[in-house]
């Protein structure tokens, strides 16, 4: 285990204020082993392959109504939970590494926030919100500067949610194609900005 | 059979035996063996090989965790590094304070190549001052020679490994002769405003040099330069230069590259060093001693055998250790006898001692003139298109430190990752939904990153010794680290802050997070860069160095130093370069003492 990255992280987590409520839990600790120093580098890894996952269908239903309201379907492209980035958080908050293990308590207590705060604002749970209800939870933590007291714990919460499932999302062929990334491919030369590219920064 | 087994290879003589496969060994091993020496490599990590093993097209999608770094794998999933990182299983270090800032984090790659295999391929000359810096300010050691000395063996290198860069004329940042250096890639657009940007500052952007054919190596004219009067040589480094393929303007280097377009031993050094026939390699060798003869001279060196277990001893005519800085140390101090009770070559009492890293800081900054670009491929050779070399030279003495520092810097539309479109509140009031998209897409290849790349000043407080108590899985006594900066390395971070922060206001942009003004909490911590050098520094005493001018222990006339340990300073130049320069160096000095018959 690298002792710098579990150093900076048992700092982090000793100076972050005490949570209240449901962000004060700790959920178990995963017992898997990691991959090691010399993985197989040319396999391709499913979730679920090098260790168990977490989410419980109840949580799986949470966790997928939050990252389709921060990654919608649009004209260019499909939503976070049909390209999968369900499955990249479970796997994500389930792997043996410190930083991930942080990032598991911020989403298991966070979905529970949401479940709990849904009950008590609308009285129904996440996935029988309708777009106005979500939003007017959302509208609450999606930006930590300007939460509530009683929010911050929650916006915080959103605010690594939404890391992640930009993450997920963007690290998949069709994130990728929504950034219009062009890359990856073998080319006989190497050109350059186009003159187009100049022009619009001022340089021709 | 150039890749043997432990007990074939202790069965056979061998001129001179090479303890590691990185920068160093690789064109120590390369030069012996095209010079007519039998050469026994030796290294501690398993055998790998980049052209079968490099995950070049692998896409996030394909790899655990979308290719996040972990403490497995710290530089992403993909990196080409294995069995490597600032933490080994069962083979630790340790620090002599609890305190954060004099800890040292030691990187290793116990693998074919070693660090080779994962270096930014940054390639850059040390200047003249860089080998006098004392005499300029006082401060730090002087080497015994000068950039003199070291300019024809980068010739040398340049023209082997293949460097990109241009000719520049600036002070203390050396041209290169005619027919060394391969054309820079073009730059990028980011790269094109901070060279206007920053120019306005008087801060001059130039080419940056990297290890990586821009296109195929002159096999025609360079193979005469490097091995004159041996054709021999020279047609097995033609053939070679022949068989690697040019860059193909994608994937990144630190994935390897399996067409051999960028440096790393395993694809450079080592294929025409085995095919003179003349080199043999121990992989899974993990050295832990240099055995002394009752002459007094070295007899050659024990090692564990990885697989087996078993203690095994090789000897040889001479033995070069290129293990990495510290682990050469680790295997001087180990290596006790009656006549050396504190180590062999430690006479002076100087072996572990003026341990250095690089001065690193960073900073990044959302450049709104790169927002919504026409999309268009930035891949180039993944780095370093341009740079800043140091350029307040003059200033020396007015700016609160003594020494200067270099500016890596990159921005493009990259391959996403796992850290694309987030950390975005700043910019984007918190969107989410359809809103925070079109926000991913405006800031996506908008930023540019500075890193500061700056000389430390060996010193007394940073050092390495054995831990009395530590042991590894081997039984193999550990290192214990000493460290402190001084102020000339934390107020040049502070400097590296503020001067990156100028940079990214004139072109219009934001800084990404906290400017450090405070220098010990810019600085990055000690190893982190993983330039370490020095641990065994040359000079003209024997009572205030290790090495001798040629690397060769005052002690032990038949044991020489070829990695990074005998540097008696650590200019802002990336190290690698000078190492295999050095390296080159030394061999042939070696060849020319073996043909006076006095090894």
């Amino acid at each position: 285990m690298d002792r710098r990255t579990t150093i900076k992280w048992m700092l982090a987590a000793a100076a972050a204020p005490l949570g209240h409520g449901v962000f004060a839990a700790v959920p178990a600790k995963v017992a898997a082993k990691p991959y090691g120093q010399d993985p197989k580098l040319l396999n391709v890894y499913h979730p679920g392959e090098l260790w168990p996952l977490t989410f419980s269908a109840a949580q799986r239903r949470t966790a997928t109504v939050l990252c389709d309201a921060i990654i919608p379907a649009d004209a260019t492209s499909p939503s976070a939970s049909a390209v999968g980035v369900v499955d990249f958080l479970d796997e994500w908050i389930s792997a043996p590494y410190p930083g991930q293990q942080k990032d598991r308590t911020i989403v298991l207590n966070g979905l529970q926030w949401l479940d709990k705060e849904s009950g008590r604002r609308f009285s129904k749970p996440v996935h029988e919100l309708d777009a106005q209800q979500l939003h007017a939870i959302c509208d609450d933590i999606c930006y930590l500067p300007k939460a509530k007291p009683r929010f911050v714990e929650a916006a915080k919460f959103f605010a690594r949610y939404r890391d992640l499932t930009a993450s997920g999302f963007y690290t998949t062929p069709e994130g990728r194609k929504d950034l219009q990334f062009i890359g990856n491919v073998p080319l006989a030369s190497f050109d350059g900005p186009p003159l187009e590219v100049l022009k619009k920064v001022g340089l021709a | 059979m150039p890749f043997i087994n432990a007990e074939v290879a202790a069965k056979t003589d061998y001129d001179v035996i090479v303890v590691g496969s990185g920068a160093g060994g690789g064109q120590m091993a390369y030069t012996l063996t095209m010079g007519g020496a039998r050469v026994l490599m030796l290294e501690a990590g398993r055998n790998y090989d980049p052209v079968a093993e490099a995950a070049m097209f692998q896409t996030p999608e394909m790899a655990p965790l979308r290719g996040a770094s972990t403490p497995d794998k710290p530089f992403g999933f993909y990196d080409a590094t294995v069995d490597g990182g600032w933490q080994v299983p069962g083979e630790p270090y340790t620090q002599a304070s609890t305190d954060e800032t004099q800890r040292f984090d030691w990187w290793r790659a116990r693998m074919l190549g070693g660090r080779t295999n994962h270096w930014g391929r940054i390639s850059l000359r040390n200047g003249p001052y860089d080998f006098k810096p004392r005499s300029r300010d006082g401060l730090g050691f002087d080497w015994p020679i000068g950039y003199a000395d070291m300019a024809p063996y980068y010739d040398k290198v340049e023209m082997l490994i293949g460097v990109y860069g241009a000719n520049d004329g600036l002070e203390n940042t050396p041209d290169s002769p005619e027919g060394c250096l391969l054309p820079p890639p073009k730059p990028l657009v980011s790269d094109l405003l901070v060279h206007k940007y920053a120019g306005k500052l008087g801060i001059p952007v130039i080419a940056g040099h990297r290890a990586v054919l821009t296109r195929q190596l002159d096999w025609k004219n360079s193979p005469a330069k490097l091995h004159p009067g041996n054709p021999a040589a020279q047609a097995i480094i033609a053939a070679d230069m022949k068989r690697r393929g040019a860059c193909f303007w994608t994937t990144p280097c630190g994935q390897g590259c399996s067409i051999r377009a960028n440096y790393q031993s395993t694809t450079v050094h080592l294929p025409p060093a085995l095919a003179t026939g003349k080199l043999d390699i121990v992989t899974d060798a993990m050295v832990n001693e240099v055995t002394l003869g009752k002459d007094g001279r070295a007899s050659g060196v024990h090692f564990i055998d990885r697989t087996s277990h078993r203690n095994i001893s090789i000897s040889a005519r001479a033995v070069v250790l290129a293990a990495s800085a510290c682990e050469t140390v680790r295997i001087l101090l180990n290596s006790k006898s009656t006549q050396f009770p504190h180590g062999l070559g430690n006479s002076s009492g100087k072996v572990g001692k003026y341990l250095m890293d690089t001065v690193g800081s960073d900073l990044g900054g959302q450049i709104p003139l790169l927002e919504s670009l026409p999309p268009h491929n930035e891949e180039g050779v993944s780095g370093l298109h341009m740079y800043v070399p140091w350029w307040q030279y003059k200033e020396a003495g007015k700016l609160g430190f003594a020494r200067g520092y270099h500016i890596e810097f990159g921005g493009g539309r990259r391959m996403p990752g796992v850290g694309t479109a987030t950390r975005l509140e700043w910019l984007t009031g918190g969107s989410y939904g359809a809103k925070f998209k079109e926000d991913a897409r405006r800031y996506y290849g908008s930023f540019v990153g500075f890193a500061g790349r700056g000389e430390m000043i060996p010193n007394e407080k940073s050092y390495c010794e054995i831990d009395p108590k530590v042991k590894d899985k081997w039984g193999i006594p550990v290192l214990r680290f000493h460290w402190q900066w001084s102020e000339h390395e934390t107020r040049q971070a502070a400097h590296m802050q503020k001067t990156f922060a100028d940079i990214i206001t004139a072109m219009g942009g934001r800084v990404r997070g906290e400017v450090k003004t405070d220098g010990a909490k810019a600085i990055e911590p000690g190893g982190s860069i993983i330039h370490e050098v020095g641990g065994a520094i040359m000079g003209d005493d024997a009572r205030t160095s290790v090495v001798n001018p040629w690397c060769q222990t005052w002690d032990v006339k038949n044991l020489f130093l070829a990695d990074g340990a005998p540097f008696p300073s650590n200019a802002d130049k990336n190290p690698t370069l000078t190492i295999m320069a050095n390296s080159w160096r030394v061999a042939d000095h070696i060849l020319e003492r073996m043909q006076r018959k006095e090894l």
